[in-house]
């Protein structure tokens, strides 16, 4: 038989292919099955019309200032539990034969975890698109300019890519999808609540304020506020990127020998 | 160089938690050549396939492939072995085609490589007409088809396929025994577990018995066949009435064992190969028993394993009932 040479070539540049090669497949699965997006398009749809009819008057007292104020929260929590579906998925995954035939292949061990969270580029940039395009026909109008909003976009997808690794680690040590959603959906709802998405954090007690001025939301938020609105950014950016490096430091190793130990 | 011993396994064992799937096992495979793996569900068949390809590290012992140790060389390993487990592994929601290319590009093919190699895969395995539908849709002989083709994208040397017959129907069963065949002929070296001894006979080299992670034979299909009996030759004559000619017939087919009727109506014989089969028809042909079954076997695993193992199993069941 002719054995084809496999030529390794440097490593980094090997996880490089390999974990795009790995994100198209996703990409694929994706395609494939639209009413996946669910979380990414209607949610927050559904969400700005509620939140903005229901409490704009009341917070606000008209709903377009609301819809001012609340847009970019609704971003950042859409955002955030856009994140779960990768930990359930790659809990899914993990139980079928296709991880052990990767396991079995030549490839950097990080590849399939790596291209599973790069694919999801693509459902952070749809969220984006439909809640800001959904936004301006309700009637929101970013009041900086296209760079700076568009600096909000990208600070967003990329929070989102980052913090998919708490998911994708849960995902590997949790032992049903189901689990992997319950567990996210319990860390993910208090942290999108008890933030500046909804109310300015002002009207609430001390001790949760402690908690809203450190949560990774109300930085997020602050940003996006400030890149779209003009707000006062204050150092919400830094902390944004500090808790973005946070989360890639603490949970990609730990998913990794996680995905590493999991038989 | 056919003595080389391209997959070697000394001692492996393995727990998990207080089940002990490996308590010692050795495995020897020649290159070019097919070791079947033969053991019921749970034996520990898995596990050592799983050890071998990497997948999991064993708690004591050692096993190289082409001479790289599994648990350090790991990576050298992967290069070496393409892995058919028992649940088709390949991606549902992906094409025939694109599960092929993927795996392509993984391993260093080349985009132009990869496309060529999945085209040649997908007409070996008759997937071609698929190529283009999701793998969700194949049959289940076709997801195996496409799942053994996924392992061999890289063309490895050393090829473990997991029972890779169960579940198929016979004719299907066949086929994949000629996909063996022609990878042996290739100049691969194939590992595969299976439950049947008929699979392992017909495709392998050397068979290599587990029961309970241990190995409690390890010969030649001619050698294990002659511990644990050969061919039985079944015969059920369409009138019972003809029962005391068959059995005349029969005993002269098999040079002068007695036949047995071994289930109301049905006459077996230890026969010495298959001609024996054309050799009955024949002769019942010409004595004008019309029969209604007529069938050759080997030693069932049950069989196998009651000859191997009879006493201590024995012993077993009656403390049981005890």
């Amino acid at each position: 038989m002719v054995s084809l040479a496999i030529a390794p070539g440097p490593r980094p540049l090997r996880l490089v292919r390999h974990s795009f090669a790995l994100a198209k497949r996703s990409l694929i699965k994706t395609w494939r099955t639209p009413e996946a997006l669910i979380d990414v398009t209607l949610q927050p749809v559904l969400f700005l019309v509620l939140f903005v009819y229901i409490f704009g008057g009341a917070i606000s007292g008209n709903t377009h200032d609301y819809l001012q104020f609340l847009l970019p929260g609704i971003l950042a929590q859409t955002i955030a539990t856009g994140c779960i579906s990768i930990g359930v998925n790659l809990n899914t995954d993990m139980e079928k034969g296709i991880f052990d035939r990767f396991r079995s292949l030549p490839i950097p061990r990080a590849a399939p975890l790596l291209g599973a969270v790069l694919g999801d580029i693509v459902r952070y940039v749809i969220v984006t698109a439909v809640t800001i395009g959904f936004g301006y026909i309700l009637g929101f109008r970013v009041t900086t300019n296209f760079f700076e909003a568009l600096a909000g976009c990208a600070l967003a997808v990329l929070f989102a890519l980052c913090l998919s690794w708490m998911p994708v680690f849960v995902g590997m040590k949790v032992r049903t999808p189901g689990a992997v959603q319950g567990m996210m959906f319990a860390l993910i709802l208090p942290l999108s609540f008890a933030s500046s998405v909804f109310v300015s954090p002002t009207t609430l007690p001390g001790w949760m304020q402690a908690f809203v001025k450190v949560n990774p939301l109300t930085h997020l938020v602050g940003a996006m506020r400030g890149l779209f609105l003009g707000t006062p950014i204050g150092n919400h950016i830094w902390w944004t990127l500090a808790w973005c490096a946070g989360f890639v430091v603490v949970f990609m190793p730990l998913a990794l020998r996680a995905y590493r130990k999991k038989v | 160089m056919t003595s080389e011993l391209i997959i070697e396994a000394v001692g492996l064992q393995k727990h998990f938690g207080a089940t002990k799937a490996l308590q010692g096992v050795d495995l020897a495979v020649r290159r070019g050549t097919v070791l079947g793996v033969l053991g019921p569900n749970g034996a520990g068949k898995t596990t050592a396939v799983r050890i071998l390809s990497t997948l999991l590290t064993p708690d004591a012992g050692r096993a190289t492939i082409a001479g790289y140790d599994v648990v350090r060389d790991a990576e050298k390993v992967r290069q070496k072995i393409g892995l058919t487990g028992q649940y088709a592994s390949v991606d549902e929601d992906l094409t025939g085609r694109q599960n092929l290319e993927l795996f392509g590009t993984l391993l260093e093919l080349g985009r132009a490589g990869s496309r060529k190699r999945a085209t040649e895969l997908l007409e070996w395995f008759d997937l071609s007409d698929a190529a283009n539908r999701v793998a969700k849709t194949y049959s289940g002989g076709m997801r195996r088809r496409l799942d053994l083709a996924a392992s061999l994208v890289g063309s490895p040397d050393v090829i473990f396929l997991d029972e890779p017959t169960t579940g198929l129907d016979p004719s299907k069963r066949e086929d994949m025994w000629d996909v063996v065949r022609q990878l042996v002929a290739n100049g691969s070296t194939v590992l595969l577990t299976t439950q049947y001894l008929e699979e392992a006979d017909a495709l392998a080299d050397e068979i290599t018995v587990i029961d309970h992670g241990r190995v409690i034979a390890h010969d030649t299909p001619e050698g294990l066949k002659r511990v644990v009996g050969g061919l039985t030759l079944e015969v059920r004559p369409a009138e019972p009435g003809d029962l005391p000619r068959a059995a005349e017939i029969l005993t002269k087919v098999s040079s002068g064992t007695k036949a047995d009727e071994i289930r109301r109506g049905v006459l077996a014989v230890p026969v010495a190969d298959d001609s024996a089969m054309t050799e009955a028809v024949s002769w019942l042909a010409a004595a004008k028993i019309p029969v209604t079954e007529l069938s050759l076997h080997l030693p069932s695993l049950d069989e196998v394993f009651f000859t191997l193992t009879g006493p201590k199993s024995n012993t077993k069941k009656e403390e049981v009932a005890v």
